[in-house]
C-alpha cells in the first residue's frame, strides 16, 4: 500500500488556513479601509473582488495550457490531471468575474452588460471557449485519446487568450477611464494594499482549491482500488464515460 | 526456415507488448519473434487482440507498455523508417468509394514515392494479376465486395513491401478469387508475414509459427507444425 | 523492384491536395452546400434587418457573418470521408511526414473558401450592396479575404481534426471554431467596412491586416507543431 509517496493532500491544511485569512483580511481592508471611490459610491467596491477573479482565471488558463505542453511532451498523466483542473477551476472564476464584472456595470452605469469595456467583452469570449473544454473531453471515449486532444486545445485556446485581447482591445476606440485601467499602476496607497490583499487570497483560494480537487480525485482513486484488492474486481464500480482524466491510484 | 547469418534481426520482435484502452488490454504481455520469410499465424476469437497486434506492428497504434519492433526498427521511436516496407490490409479496404481503382492505387502510389510510368506499370500490373484491368476506371463503389477485397490486397502490395501484416485476407473472397490474390500475399510471395486467421486446419497449413490469443493474452506460441487444431478450438472455449 | 524513396512533405501533401480536390470534383457536396447557404443567409439578412441594400459597417457585418458561418459547414466536412473510408489509415501507412496532410488539408478549406468567395461575394454584391466599389476597392476587398481565408482555413483544418474524433463532430465544430475565429472575423469586418461604404476614400488602414497577419502566423505555427498530436495514435 503507497504511503510513502505524499504528492497530494501535503500542507493543505496550512494552506486553506492562510487562504481563509489573507482572504478575510483583503476584504475587510476592501470594505472598511479603502476610500469610497467618489463617483461610484460604495458599489464600486466589487472591483476588489471582480479584478482578482479575472486576473487568477487568466493565470489558471496560461497555467493550464502549460501544463498540456508538459503533458505532449512527456505523457505523464498527473500534467493532465493538473491542466484540468486547472482549467475547470479557471473556468468558474471567469464566470464568478463576468457576473461581479455585470453588477459593476450595473451599478456603475446602470446597465447590466455594456459592449465597449473591451476586457469585459474578451473574458466573455475567453468563457465561450473555454467552456468547450468539459463537452470536448466528453465527446472523446478513449482516456489517452481525450487527454491528448484536450491538451492540444489548452495550448491553442491559451495562446488565442492574448490575440483576442488584443483584436477586442483594437475593436474599441473609446475606452472609458477606469479604475481597472489604472489598477497596479496609479492607485492611492490605500486603495492598493485593499486590492494586493485581495489579489494574493483570490490566488491562494485558486491554488488551495485545486490541490484539494486533485487530492480529492486521488484519494477516490486509491480508494476503488483498496476496494478492488479486498473484495475482488467487482467490488467498486467501474467508472463509466467521464469528462475528467483518470487518476491512477499509486 | 531461414538462411539468414547469424546476428540478423528477427523480421519482427516483441517483448511484453501491452496496449490498453483505459482500463481494458487489448493486448497483455505479449512477446514473440519471427524470422524473415516466414509467416505467423495469429489465432482467437473476436476482441482477442488479433487486429490490435497488427496494427501495433503496422505503427498505427503506439504500445502502452513493452517494446515491438519490425525489420530491426522499434515501432515506437522508428516507425518513420519502416513504414514504406510494410504492406498492411485490415478489415477496411482504405479505398475511396469515388475513386477509380487506378486512381485510388495512384494515390496510394504517390504516398510512397511511386510516380510516373514506373507507378503506372506496376498498377497496370496488379490490376491485371487480380483480374480487374477491365474494371479499373470504375469507381470502387460500384464495386461488389470480393472486388474491393481484390483491390485493397493490391494497395498493400503496391510498394512491394518486405513484411505483410494481413487481417483476414480471404475475407469476402470466392476459391477463384483467393488463388489470384495467393502470389501475391500469400506463402508463395515469399514475404515476412502475419496473418490472422479463423481456420485452424488452413491456418495452420500455411504458418510456420502458430501464435495463439484470448483476451489479450498469449495462450500458445509454437511452431505451427506442433500444434494441433484442437489445440486452436480450445482458445474458443 | 527495389522499394521507392519516401516523397517529400510537399510531393506528398500536393498529392493529397489533389485527391481532396478531385473528391469533391466528383461529389460536389461541400461546396454547393456552402454556396446554397450563402445565398440563403443574405435573404434571411434581408428579411431579418428589413433593408434592402447595406453599406459600411452593416455590409461588412452581414458578409463576414455569412461567410463565417459558411465556412463552418467546410470545416464540418474537412475530415469525413477519411474517417468514414478509413483513408486517414491509409496516409498514415505511407512513410511521409504527418505535416503533409496539415498541409493538404488546410490548402483543401483555403480552396473550398475561395471558390465559395467567387460565388458568394458577387452575389452579395447584387443582392445587398448598396454602393459600387471601383476595381481598386475591389482588389482591397480581395487581399482581406485572402488574409482572412488562411486563418480560418488552419484554424479550421485544427478544430476538423479536433472535432472529427469526438462523437459530436457537429456539435463541436460550431462550439470550438467560432470563439478561436472571432479575431478573424472582428479584424476581417473591420478592414472591409471602409472599403464597403458608400462615401469615404475606401482606404485599407494598416492595422487590420496586420492583425490578420498576425493572427495567420501565430496559429500557423501552433499547427505545425500540434497536428502530429491530433494524427498520430
Amino acid at each position: 500500500m503507497p504511503t510513502t509517496r505524499k504528492l497530494y493532500g501535503t500542507r493543505l491544511r496550512a494552506l486553506s488556513i492562510l487562504t481563509a485569512v489573507v482572504l478575510t483580511g483583503g476584504f475587510a481592508l476592501a470594505a472598511f479601509y479603502a476610500p469610497i471611490e467618489a463617483d461610484q459610491g460604495f458599489s464600486q467596491k466589487i472591483f476588489y473582488l471582480h479584478v482578482p477573479l479575472a486576473i487568477v482565471s487568466l493565470c489558471g488558463f496560461i497555467f493550464g495550457g502549460i501544463c498540456a505542453i508538459q503533458y505532449l511532451r512527456t505523457n505523464d498523466p498527473r500534467h493532465d490531471l493538473r491542466a484540468y483542473t486547472a482549467i475547470h477551476q479557471s473556468l468558474i472564476f471567469c464566470a464568478a468575474a463576468l457576473v461581479t464584472g455585470s453588477i459593476w456595470a450595473k451599478a456603475a452605469w446602470g446597465q447590466w452588460w455594456v459592449w465597449d469595456e473591451p476586457t469585459l467583452v474578451s473574458f466573455l469570449i475567453v468563457f465561450l471557449l473555454y467552456a468547450t473544454y468539459q463537452p470536448l473531453r466528453f465527446s472523446i471515449e478513449d482516456p489517452e485519446k481525450q487527454s491528448r486532444y484536450a491538451a492540444v486545445f489548452a495550448i491553442v485556446a491559451g495562446a488565442f487568450v492574448p490575440l483576442n485581447f488584443l483584436a477586442v482591445r483594437l475593436a474599441n476606440p473609446l475606452i472609458h477611464p477606469r479604475v481597472l485601467n489604472s489598477s497596479g499602476g496609479s492607485l492611492p496607497v490605500d486603495m492598493k494594499a485593499a486590492f494586493y490583499a485581495c489579489l494574493i487570497g483570490m490566488a491562494l483560494l485558486f491554488v488551495t482549491l485545486w490541490k484539494y480537487e486533485m487530492t480529492a480525485k486521488h484519494n477516490r482513486a486509491q480508494l476503488r482500488s483498496l476496494k478492488r484488492k479486498l473484495g475482488g474486481p467487482d467490488a467498486a464500480a467501474i467508472r463509466g464515460r467521464s469528462a475528467a482524466p483518470r487518476v491512477s491510484a499509486s | 526456415m531461414s538462411t539468414e547469418p547469424e546476428g540478423t534481426p528477427p523480421a519482427i520482435a516483441t517483448s511484453g507488448l501491452v496496449r490498453r484502452y483505459g482500463e481494458r488490454a487489448a493486448l497483455d504481455e505479449v512477446t514473440l519473434s519471427l524470422e524473415t520469410g516466414s509467416t505467423l499465424v495469429v489465432f482467437g476469437p473476436n476482441g482477442a487482440g488479433k487486429s490490435t497486434l497488427l496494427r501495433v506492428l503496422a505503427t498505427l497504434l503506439r504500445p502502452t507498455a513493452g517494446t515491438a519492433s519490425v525489420l530491426g526498427r522499434d515501432v515506437r521511436r522508428e516507425g518513420w523508417a519502416v513504414r514504406g516496407r510494410i504492406g498492411f490490409l485490415g478489415h477496411a479496404p482504405l479505398l475511396y468509394g469515388d475513386l477509380s481503382a487506378r486512381e485510388n492505387l495512384a494515390y496510394h502510389a504517390r504516398l510512397h514515392g511511386l510516380r510516373g510510368t514506373a507507378a503506372t506499370e506496376r498498377i497496370d500490373e496488379l490490376l491485371g494479376a487480380v483480374g480487374l484491368e477491365r474494371r479499373g476506371d470504375d469507381r470502387v463503389h460500384a464495386y461488389s465486395r470480393g472486388m474491393v477485397q481484390r483491390l485493397a490486397v493490391c494497395r498493400a502490395v503496391l510498394h512491394d513491401p518486405e513484411v505483410l501484416l494481413l487481417d483476414e485476407p480471404r475475407a469476402n473472397l470466392d476459391p477463384a478469387a483467393a488463388e489470384q490474390v495467393e502470389p501475391l500475399i500469400g506463402r508463395s510471395s515469399g514475404r515476412t508475414r502475419v496473418v490472422t486467421s479463423h481456420d485452424p486446419a488452413g491456418g495452420l497449413a500455411e504458418g510456420d509459427v502458430a501464435l495463439g490469443l484470448r483476451a489479450g493474452r498469449q495462450a500458445l506460441l509454437a511452431p505451427a507444425a506442433d500444434v494441433t487444431a484442437e489445440q486452436i478450438g480450445e482458445l474458443y472455449r | 523492384m527495389s522499394a521507392p524513396s519516401p516523397p517529400s512533405t510537399l510531393g506528398a501533401a500536393r498529392a493529397v491536395l489533389a485527391k481532396e480536390l478531385r473528391l469533391e470534383r466528383r461529389a460536389p457536396q461541400t461546396l454547393v452546400a456552402m454556396a446554397l447557404f450563402s445565398a440563403m443567409t443574405y435573404v434571411v439578412f434581408h428579411f431579418a434587418l428589413r433593408r434592402d441594400t447595406v453599406e459600411g459597417d452593416l455590409a461588412s457585418g452581414v458578409l463576414w457573418v455569412t461567410l463565417t458561418l459558411a465556412a463552418l459547414l467546410g470545416i464540418g466536412r474537412l475530415f469525413v470521408a477519411d474517417r468514414d473510408e478509413g483513408g486517414l489509415e491509409g496516409f498514415l501507412l505511407a512513410p511521409v511526414d504527418r505535416t503533409a496532410l496539415l498541409f493538404a488539408k488546410a490548402g483543401a478549406l483555403l480552396a473550398f473558401l475561395a471558390a465559395l468567395e467567387l460565388v458568394a461575394v458577387p452575389l452579395f454584391a447584387v443582392l445587398l450592396l448598396g454602393p459600387s466599389p471601383g476595381a481598386g476597392t475591389w482588389l482591397r476587398l480581395v487581399a482581406v479575404l485572402l488574409l482572412a481565408d488562411l486563418g480560418i482555413a488552419v484554424v479550421g483544418t485544427l478544430v476538423a481534426a479536433i472535432a472529427v474524433q469526438t462523437r459530436a463532430r457537429d456539435l463541436i465544430t460550431s462550439i470550438l471554431a467560432l470563439p478561436l475565429l472571432l479575431p478573424v472575423v472582428i479584424a476581417a469586418a473591420r478592414a472591409s467596412a471602409p472599403l464597403l461604404a458608400l462615401h469615404g476614400d475606401h482606404a485599407l488602414t494598416g492595422r487590420w491586416p496586420a492583425v490578420l497577419g498576425l493572427y495567420d502566423l501565430v496559429f500557423g505555427l501552433l499547427a505545425y507543431a500540434l497536428f502530429d498530436f491530433l494524427v498520430e495514435d
